[in-house]
């Protein structure tokens, strides 16, 4: 504990504030920032080229095919879910178990979630052969007098992703409000003091606002906490509930999540050595912020490696022939490549932080944490499309080869969550004023 | 609009009103509402007239659909005996061929547009110059001519211009078995195989199956005979140089080049105790009511031969008469027509149909022959290769168009009759030929005069002119000379008729060039087929690129390795590298005809065959042909089978966790037997043109996009060929449709296993899930077609947009066309009063459908079957398609 906070003695109330809110008050944009800034809008442009180009030509232009009929766009939709679940978990699980070092880093792995999930959310639209009837997977009353066929997991997963975007999004604007207040206060400009003035909903600080603020957040961080393990069983179910070798599998909820939160923190770890490297936030998000992220990877990563196990194991033990010819398919077939690399990256690169000062080296850290996602992502790919390509009939066999569509839709929707984060740590405080402030007066309480 | 005034506003309200009123009021003149009907004309209710197409030099009898006037399909007529009910992927694909935008639409005068009229005016001048010559120098040039009523026509030529010549050139002509006759009898004369009648077939190089003009007629004899009895199923033998359908349904198989197989002939005819095998053969075959079948590639000494050992065995086989008899060979005679127009004999050449600068062999110069004929006319339905060449260019009628006649293999004629007028003009065969003569006549007119006497209305009706047949002959048979065996070259190319364009005439068919050729599954091309140990030998793979060479020219093909194929013999098929043959033919495959010399029509020694750079993408529909051992397609000894409840292991578990589906009224299902399917791909294309069913184009069916609802997959097994067709399994437990978030697939009351289009949004979980991978996509929108291909769509069936779900609904327009029909006369529907669209065409008869609530139906007989087996029972989807395993009939003595 006093090692994350020890950096914070040398800081009082009012200089937290000022270093926090200067990111966004005050602080003139700097060349990095640009360049990123820069960069991700074209990304983000090529991005919605490309998506207007989808609804204009329609989803062939994707390398899906009969049998792989689900490409790149379900894989990314689970990648981003995965990565969504890290913010909700920082928040709301380590809050309630007292973890008070999570408070220097889960506002900006909040907004992490939000933009992972709201771009997770993209893709099952954008998958569909008629996006524009997508509001047919919801439950609306309607004149043809149809619901939504309860049985789909697609029809769960519509209800998972929103309820968890709709939560996320309270929980995080909860904690901001305060903060808000901050920004509103110490802004010069009109047009800032009245849209942060807007959005801090008149808070004055007073210790009944103090009292109602923490009730309501503790509540959400518990209404948070079950859709962490939620979201991702569910995304699991549209797989698991299929009969397709490589899909049909019960182990795939706790191995879904337990690889969304490895993915995850992977992220958090991605986003804030880079954020506190150009914004000089060492003390607020130390070493020790970093190490413990590393652990984490640690342990999901062997719960991750479990899971590929026993989907082999699994496999075998069945005696399916079509399930030992996917594991061996897997194992040794045309997409092998990428299943040995996720292994690599997954498995291989994380067990680098059983020593202390792998843990302990930011660059180290990075490089992992990009292995990670590229592992992470590559897994959901293997499962989507190496599971279909060949199951039952041997002669509806084919390969799926993606596109540059589908590459351009998945840098692209990288470029976008690149692009919204920057635009949040320019317009928000990326780490919460309030909590650390709280942190300041503990520690000198001490 | 910041200048708009209410004013202005007011005033263009009124005007559109105005205009609105205008656009409901009924016109000036008077109008006459379609009070008095005629009879039978239900808008909504299609008709089907009878009518006649040949494709393989003979007819099959035809049954069109017309909706309202357009004809959408082409259905069998069981009347006919080239047809027997089924028809061949040609018949279900020619629909296609008379919508086809691409058709030529006007005549041509060296390629630009010119008047009929003028036209005539030059034809006329130029017959005048040749009636005061007796006809000479004017040539007629014909394709196997299978309409009686044009053969006379040819022949009132003679009395008129006695010195004009009809000549024949027909890519697919039958010079060899003709010629065969001719030394075995002393004259041209057909065989007309009685396979039913016979229990031990030896075909050599015979592919009866698909290029023989009995062929229809044929599989569904064979299929008949293939009755798993131990006393009355058939055994079949084949010695091929090319996989052929029946091939791949022989119980013994041998791969051999065409001279070995001649090879093997002689032997056999002179000694067959010599051989092991060939011991075993003649034995069968002489216990067994044998029957030998030659094949076009065989020498005509063979086809001899082969008459003598069919005597010797007293054989099924029938000699006829053939229908386009002939004083010399097709090779003989259009190489005399070569010779004539290079020595500027010609001065008037008339070529009804064909297109001899694409198909003679280039050996002959025809191309550059044709510059020298002074006026050259080309009737055909495409502005093709020598339509470029010749003066004229007349669009032809479709034969959907007009009014004709034609033979099928054993003599019975047919009237073509036309159910559309010409959609461009055109003119058919027998009108020109009557201004040939000087005589304008309607079309009509010639063919009922030439059928005068029948019951005309009757023959329209039937679709069969009665008492037509050919007699059967029973010639003496004459001694012959026999080559001697000459040495095999060490390679040699193999020519074969390709199973969708024929020798070209359907490269324009995007039906026909996107359905999988049963061999090798490859669309939109044609490819050079080498064995495993060829390919080997010349160190190329699929996809690598074959140089050969013959003494009649070049060619550079790409190779495709065939599983149990006869070692060096390059399988080449004819009809492709087109250049003029439309949109969709064009530069389409490699063209066969630069290496066909015109004496090596079917075979010929390469003088080079290597490998060479470059490699070329082949769009096949299935990349994997082996089974990996998981026996989807079954099949059993006939020995194995004696005594048997059931052939193969019920795997359906006996439990499942959902009730079973209440069901109060039909129970519609379907058998396959695989005991009887050729793999003819008859029940693709049926179903394509039934259901309205797209063409993607090879680029998307080479990403895995085809859409045919029914497919045939095809498994390389022990040097065997098996074919299973795969529609929907309509499972009882459909793991499509409790994925669907929209339920867009749905089960219905009696069964089926719907898709609703209009619901589905595209989600392609149920595709994902399903085990049988049956499910089509619209990827992209497929469905958009230009006029006219529109009118060929069938009113009864959904067109589906891009970004929708579809698959075989077991032909729902059609239960509900039975039901409309039940419910007006107040009863169920009747066995066999639903027939899908697949086994209507199918010639073997291998589908049955009907309801499984009737314990009498054909269907429920079918599921008795002790061969009776589900695909994937395992997964307990319970599929109401099953299957009849294949029963393969070894003999024990070759075992």
């Amino acid at each position: 504990m006093s090692d994350v906070a020890a950096p914070l003695r040398r800081w009082s109330y009012a200089s937290v504030g000022d270093k926090i809110a200067d990111i966004v008050l005050t602080r003139p944009a700097r060349w990095p920032w640009l360049a990123g800034f820069a960069a991700s809008f074209a990304g983000t442009l090529a991005l919605f080229g490309a998506i207007a180009w989808l609804f204009i030509k329609g989803v062939g232009i994707f390398g899906i095919n009969i049998p792989v009929a689900w490409g790149f766009a379900i894989a990314n939709f689970v990648w981003w879910i995965g990565i969504g679940h890290a913010g909700t978990f920082i928040s709301a699980i380590l809050l309630l178990l007292r973890q008070k070092w999570r408070t220097s880093i889960n506002r900006f792995a909040e907004a992490m979630t939000l933009f992972a999930a709201g771009i997770a959310g993209l893709f099952p639209i954008l998958h569909l052969g008629r996006p524009w009837f997508f509001y047919w997977l919801a439950p609306y009353p309607n004149v043809m007098e149809l619901w939504p066929q309860w049985r789909s997991a697609l029809v769960w997963d519509i209800f998972a992703i929103s309820t968890y975007l709709i939560v996320s999004l309270l929980f995080w604007y909860a904690g901001l409000i305060p903060d808000l207040a901050t920004l509103r206060d110490r802004a010069t400009s009109r047009v800032k003091q009245l849209l942060y003035g807007l959005f801090a909903l008149g808070w004055r600080g007073e210790a009944r606002h103090w009292a109602r603020h923490e009730s309501a957040y503790l509540l959400l961080a518990g209404l948070a906490t079950p859709l962490v393990v939620s979201v991702h069983s569910v995304v699991s179910l549209d797989f698991a509930i299929c009969i397709v070798p490589g899909y049909h599998s019960t182990i795939f909820p706790p191995y879904f999540v337990a690889g969304a939160l490895f993915s995850g923190f992977a992220m958090v770890l991605t986003l804030a050595i880079p954020m506190r490297h150009f914004f000089g936030l060492e003390d607020f998000i130390t070493l020790r912020h970093l190490e413990n992220s590393a652990k984490v990877l640690l342990a999901c990563g062997w719960v991750v490696a479990y899971g590929y196990f026993i989907e082999t194991f699994t496999a075998w033990y069945s005696g399916d022939p079509y399930e030992i010819a996917m594991a061996q398919d897997r194992l040794t077939g045309f997409y092998a490549p990428a299943y040995w690399f996720l292994l690599a990256c997954n498995v291989l690169v994380p067990q680098l932080f059983w020593w202390r000062r792998a843990r302990r080296s930011v660059w180290l850290l990075f490089a992992i944490s990009i292995v990670v996602n590229l592992g992470m992502w590559t897994e959901r790919a293997v499962i989507v499309i190496q599971s279909m390509h060949r199951d039952f009939m041997p002669s509806s066999w084919g390969l799926f080869i993606p596109t540059v569509w589908d590459w351009t839709i998945l840098l692209g929707s990288i470029a976008f969550f690149a692009f919204l984060f920057l635009l949040f740590l320019r317009f928000l405080p990326a780490i919460s004023i309030s909590e650390m402030r709280e942190l300041v007066h503990e520690e000198k309480a001490q | 609009m910041p200048s708009l005034t209410r004013r202005d506003f007011l005033k263009l309200s009124a005007a559109s009103a105005a205009l609105a009123a205008a656009g409901c009021s009924a016109p000036r003149e008077p109008i006459v509402p379609y009070a008095a009907q005629p009879e039978a004309t239900l808008p909504g209710v299609p008709r089907f007239y009878a009518s006649a197409a040949s494709f393989v030099g003979a007819a099959e009898g035809v049954l069109i659909e017309s909706n309202t006037g357009r004809p959408t399909k082409v259905e069998g007529n069981l009347a006919h005996p080239g047809s027997l009910g089924a028809t061949s992927v040609h018949g279900q694909a020619s629909v296609l061929e008379l919508w086809d935008p691409e058709r030529s639409q006007a005549p041509r005068r060296r390629r630009l547009p010119a008047a009929r009229d003028s036209f005539e005016r030059e034809l006329n001048d130029a017959l005048a110059r040749a009636e005061a010559r007796h006809g000479a120098g004017v040539r007629i040039l014909a394709p196997t001519v299978c309409s009686p009523a044009l053969q006379s026509q040819m022949a009132g030529l003679a009395s008129r211009l006695p010195e004009a010549r009809v000549h024949r050139w027909d890519p697919l002509n039958r010079d060899h078995a003709h010629e065969g006759a001719r030394l075995a009898f002393g004259r041209q004369l057909e065989p007309v195989y009685r396979l039913e009648e016979s229990r031990a077939l030896l075909s050599l190089d015979c592919r009866f199956m698909e290029d023989e003009p009995g062929r229809l007629s044929y599989i569904r004899q064979f299929a008949g005979a293939r009755t798993p009895k131990r006393e009355t199923m058939n055994r079949l033998y084949v010695l091929e140089s090319a996989p052929s359908l029946g091939g791949a349904m022989a119980d013994h198989r041998y791969a051999m080049p065409v001279a070995a197989i001649e090879r093997w002939l002689l032997k056999l005819a002179a000694d067959p105790s010599q051989d092991r095998v060939m011991r075993a053969i003649w034995d069968d075959l002489r216990k067994n009511q044998g029957l030998v079948l030659a094949g076009e590639s065989l020498a005509p000494w063979a086809h001899a031969l082969v008459h003598k050992l069919n005597r010797a065995l007293d054989a099924p086989v029938s000699l006829v008469e053939p229908i386009d008899p002939r004083p010399e060979t097709h090779a003989r005679s259009i190489a005399e027509l070569a010779r004539a127009m290079h020595a500027g004999e010609v001065e008037l050449l008339l070529i009804l149909e064909g297109n001899p600068a694409y198909d003679v062999p280039a050996g002959l110069g025809f191309a550059q022959a044709l510059a020298r004929v002074p006026l050259s006319v080309h009737l055909s339905l495409y502005e093709d290769e020598t339509s470029a060449l010749c003066t004229w260019h007349l669009p032809a009628t479709h034969y959907l168009e007009h009014w004709s006649d034609a033979r099928a293999f054993e003599g019975t004629a047919a009237i073509v009759q036309p159910l559309i007028a010409p959609l461009y003009g055109g003119i058919s065969p027998h009108e020109l030929l009557s201004l040939l003569l000087r005589r304008p006549q309607r079309g009509y007119d010639v063919v009922r005069a030439h059928w005068r006497g029948i019951d005309w209305e009757g023959a329209l009706r039937a679709g069969v002119v009665a008492d037509t047949a050919f007699r059967a002959e029973r010639p003496a048979l004459r001694d012959f000379d026999l080559p001697q065996a000459a040495d095999a070259p060490a390679w040699s190319v193999r020519f074969v008729a390709d199973q969708s364009v024929l020798a070209g005439r359907f490269s324009n068919n995007a039906w026909l060039q996107e359905l999988p050729r049963s061999d090798s599954k490859i669309t939109w091309d044609n490819a050079a087929l080498v064995s495993s140990d060829s390919a080997r030998e010349l160190g190329v793979q699929t996809g690598d690129m074959l140089e050969l060479a013959t003494q009649a020219g070049a060619v550079s093909a790409p190779a495709y390795v065939i599983p149990g194929h006869a070692d060096r013999t390059v399988v080449l098929a004819l009809g492709y590298g087109r250049t003029r043959a439309g949109s969709v033919g064009n530069r389409v495959g490699v063209d066969a005809g630069r290496l066909r010399g015109s004496g090596a029509l079917w075979t010929a020694p390469l003088a080079g065959v290597r490998k060479t750079a470059g490699r070329h993408e082949f769009a096949t529909t299935q990349d994997h042909a082996r089974m990996e051992g998981r026996d989807h397609a079954k099949h059993i000894a006939l020995a194995d089978l004696v005594g048997k409840a059931r052939a193969f292991a019920d795997e359906t578990p006996e439990h499942s966790l959902y009730p079973a589906w209440p069901y109060d009224s039909y129970r519609w299902a379907m058998s396959v037997s695989l005991n009887t399917c050729v793999g003819c791909n008859a029940c693709t294309i049926a179903c394509q043109a039934e259901n309205n069913i797209p063409t993607v184009g090879k680029e998307e069916v080479a990403r895995g996009r085809e859409m045919h609802w029914i497919r045939v997959d095809r498994y390389f097994e022990a040097g065997r060929a098996l074919f299973m067709p795969v529609p929907c399994m309509h499972c009882e437990n459909a793991p499509c449709e409790y994925v669907c978030p929209v339920g867009a697939p749905v089960h219905d009351s009696e069964g089926l296993n719907l898709q609703v289009y209009n619901r589905c949004v595209g989600t392609r979980f149920c595709s994902q899930n399903c085990p049988y991978k049956v499910r089509r996509f619209n990827f992209l929108e497929y469905s958009r077609s230009e006029e006219p291909l529109k009118a060929q769509k069938n009113p009864e069936v959904t067109v589906r947009m891009r970004g929708v779900m579809e698959k075989c609904t077991y032909c729902v327009q059609r239960i509900t066309r039975a039901r409309i029909e039940a419910d007006r006369e107040n009863r169920r529907i009747r066995d066999g009063e639903v027939v899908t669209a697949c086994q209507a065409a199918c010639p073997a008869g291998a589908i049955v459908f009907g309801d499984l609530s009737d314990g009498n139906s054909r269907v429920s007989e079918a599921k008795r079957s002790p061969l009776r087996y589900e695909l994937l029972a395992e997964l307990n989807t319970r599929p109401r398609t099953s299957y009849e395993g294949r029963v393969l009939n070894p003999n024990p003595e070759l075992a």
